[in-house]
């Protein structure tokens, strides 16, 4: 069988990513907010300060650690929301039609045409900024994907026998949409949403970045990356540890998507068989 | 409302289905195409009903009428002596009466139920919730159709097509309906497969006073399977009769040229092959519909209105009014 490469180092580096997000607390050396010590500022890397300390002393490595909490609470909440709106309307879209499938098609086109970024940039700038606005901003915008492929795959699942079958034994709408359609549309639906992870966790730290979301002196990779601006040429290490944070979290999340696309297209696996 | 019907199971009273076309915004004109045009139609307990007619004629969306899960323009519709063509009647009482096996055992199984769960949800369903009574049922109705009961457990691409093809009668059966609409049940399987199923069905026929309509184009089948025959055409049903009548004595001209095109080892020449295409349903022809590729059509033919059933046999009725004036079909075709 062939070692599907993609789908190991995928796992393997958002499971450390994942481990790194729990454990924080005994992991981190240093408490990432309180303990800045000037003292200390903007010391290389070495034995003490594993990944250096920043411009108020404070350890990097350990508020990496914090930081991936925040990215991964974001990218997995923002995206169960944006995987649900998507599917509850691409779903009943694609197996209603009519005047409601008009209707998501056109919501789905104006989402499409108006860059996701921006839409949240705006929300931020309603909403104060946090954790609770940055979920809402990014789970309300990301949903078109998510919601076309809903509602091809139910365009084509209907059409089935046993879809027809279903209906002539007495499901109702609903039952038919969770029982029938929904489990034979979702390994599409599982690559898209774990793709779209790391699309969030990119646009969380561009929000912070651009100190829309969360705000210093909590760590957000994106707002460690804004504050480290200044230090780049002098102090790089202060910006390459979070960017690189960014990237292996980014990196992991699409490998993890393509290779469980690798696993659960069943074209792909009838290919194999 | 009930109706005493005595032996009849479904009445169907001049039913017609229409898809209105296009209309819209920048659409045209609404136009309707006439799927089925007013179909009466007879089916008695225990009898099985043959609908032969080639694609497009309307037996599909006559089917799914009955099953309820295409809305009728006009007509009646009456189910073991219920009224169910308006909208009121419910899904859930029109599945304990009427049920379908499908065409293809393959996209007619859901590829991620075990076959447990494929029959054991309609009986939830359907308000019954003991655990030994539904173990019974699912173990009695594998049994019927020639499954082991650890078959159960399995998921659908772990059978033959075959075998996929008894699930589904299985699952057609699991709720105890009176009427099973056969919509080609074997033309999607082996030939040596077709056999044991439409034995199976014939048997099951029997065992539980089942009634069938079967659709299907394959005119053997057709003829081995049916008490009474119904051909379509356009919409209508052209000639209607039993299955002898209709097999050593057809009179509709798309009735003989059907059955002349069995293919017949024996026979050296061929009947009247019909030229053409079946003409746009949207823009039928007038008179009988079938003037245009028929062999026999003469000018009282394309005069307006359709033709009425004329009868010529006992319970046999054609729509077509040379069906005097044409002569005998060649003899010997079903020698």
């Amino acid at each position: 069988m062939k070692l599907r490469a993609n789908l190991l180092i995928g796992g393997v580096l958002f499971a450390g990513v994942v481990i790194a997000g729990i454990f924080a607390p005994w992991l981190a050396h240093t408490d990432p907010v309180m303990d800045a010590n000037l003292m200390y500022a903007e010391e290389p890397p070495g034995q003490e300060f594993w990944f250096g300390t920043d411009a108020q002393g404070r350890d990097i490595y350990s508020r990496v650690l914090y930081g991936a909490r925040i990215s991964l609470t974001v990218g997995i909440v923002s995206q169960l929301i944006n995987t649900v709106i998507g599917v509850c309307l691409g779903l009943s879209a694609g197996y209603w039609g009519g005047w409601w499938d008009d209707f998501v098609n056109g919501l789905t086109n104006m989402m499409l045409a108006i860059p996701s970024l921006i839409f949240a940039l705006a929300i931020m700038a309603i909403l104060n900024p946090g954790l609770t606005s940055l979920l809402i901003a990014l789970g309300l915008t990301n949903w078109s994907f998510t919601c076309r492929l809903a509602r091809a795959s139910a365009l084509s699942l209907k059409s089935q026998g046993y879809v027809q079958a279903a209906k002539v034994l007495g499901y109702g709408d609903l039952r038919i949409m969770l029982t029938q359609l929904l489990p034979n549309m979702l390994g599409p639906i599982i690559v898209i949403g774990t793709l779209g992870m790391g699309g969030a966790v990119l646009a969380e730290a561009a929000l912070s970045f651009l100190g829309l979301g969360i705000r210093p002196p909590y760590p957000s990779w994106g707002s460690m990356l804004s504050d480290a601006r200044d230090q780049i040429t002098t102090a790089p290490w202060i910006s390459i540890f979070p960017g690189l944070a960014i990237f292996m979290t980014v990196l992991g999340l699409n490998l993890l998507g393509d290779g469980l696309r690798d696993i659960l297209d069943p074209q792909a696996r009838a290919r194999r068989a | 409302m009930n109706e005493n019907t005595g032996d009849t199971i479904l009445r169907i009273e001049d039913l017609a289905v229409h898809f209105p076309l296009g209309g819209g915004l920048f659409g045209g004109p609404r136009r309707l195409l006439h799927a089925v045009d007013g179909v009466d139609l007879e089916l008695k307990r225990g009898e099985c009903l043959g609908l032969v007619g080639e694609s497009g004629c309307g037996k599909s969306t006559l089917a799914l009428s009955i099953l309820g899960l295409q809305a009728p323009t006009r007509g009646r519709i009456i189910l073991d002596g219920q009224d169910v063509s308006g909208a009121s009647a419910g899904r859930k009482a029109r599945a304990r009466i009427a049920q379908m096996v499908f065409q293809d055992p393959y996209s007619s199984l859901n590829p991620r139920q075990t076959v447990r769960r494929t029959l054991e949800a309609p009986l939830r369903l359907h308000g019954i919730s003991a655990s030994s009574e539904i173990e019974g049922r699912v173990a009695d109705i594998l049994k019927r159709v020639g499954l082991r009961p650890e078959h159960a457990e399995r998921y659908p691409h772990e059978f033959s097509g075959g075998q996929r093809q008894r699930i589904g009668i299985a699952r057609a059966l699991i709720l105890e309906p009176k009427i099973i609409i056969l919509d080609e049940p074997v033309s999607a399987l082996d030939v040596s497969i077709r056999a044991q199923i439409i034995n199976l069905l014939l048997e099951l026929k029997e065992t539980l006073g089942l009634s069938y309509i079967m659709i299907s184009h394959d005119l053997g089948v057709v003829e081995h399977m049916s008490d009474r025959v119904a051909v379509m055409y356009l919409g209508r049903i052209v000639e209607t009769g039993g299955w002898e009548e209709i097999f050593t004595n057809p009179q509709h001209p798309y009735t003989r040229a059907l059955i002349s095109a069995i293919p017949d080892p024996f026979r050296r020449s061929r009947g009247a092959k019909i030229t053409g295409e079946i003409p746009n349903p949207l823009d039928l022809p007038t008179g009988c519909s079938f003037h245009p590729r028929c062999p026999e059509a003469r000018d009282i033919c394309r005069a307006p209105s359709t033709p009425e059933f004329r009868q010529v046999g006992k319970g046999h009725l054609v729509r077509c009014r040379r069906v005097g004036e044409i002569g005998m079909p060649e003899k010997a075709l079903l020698a």
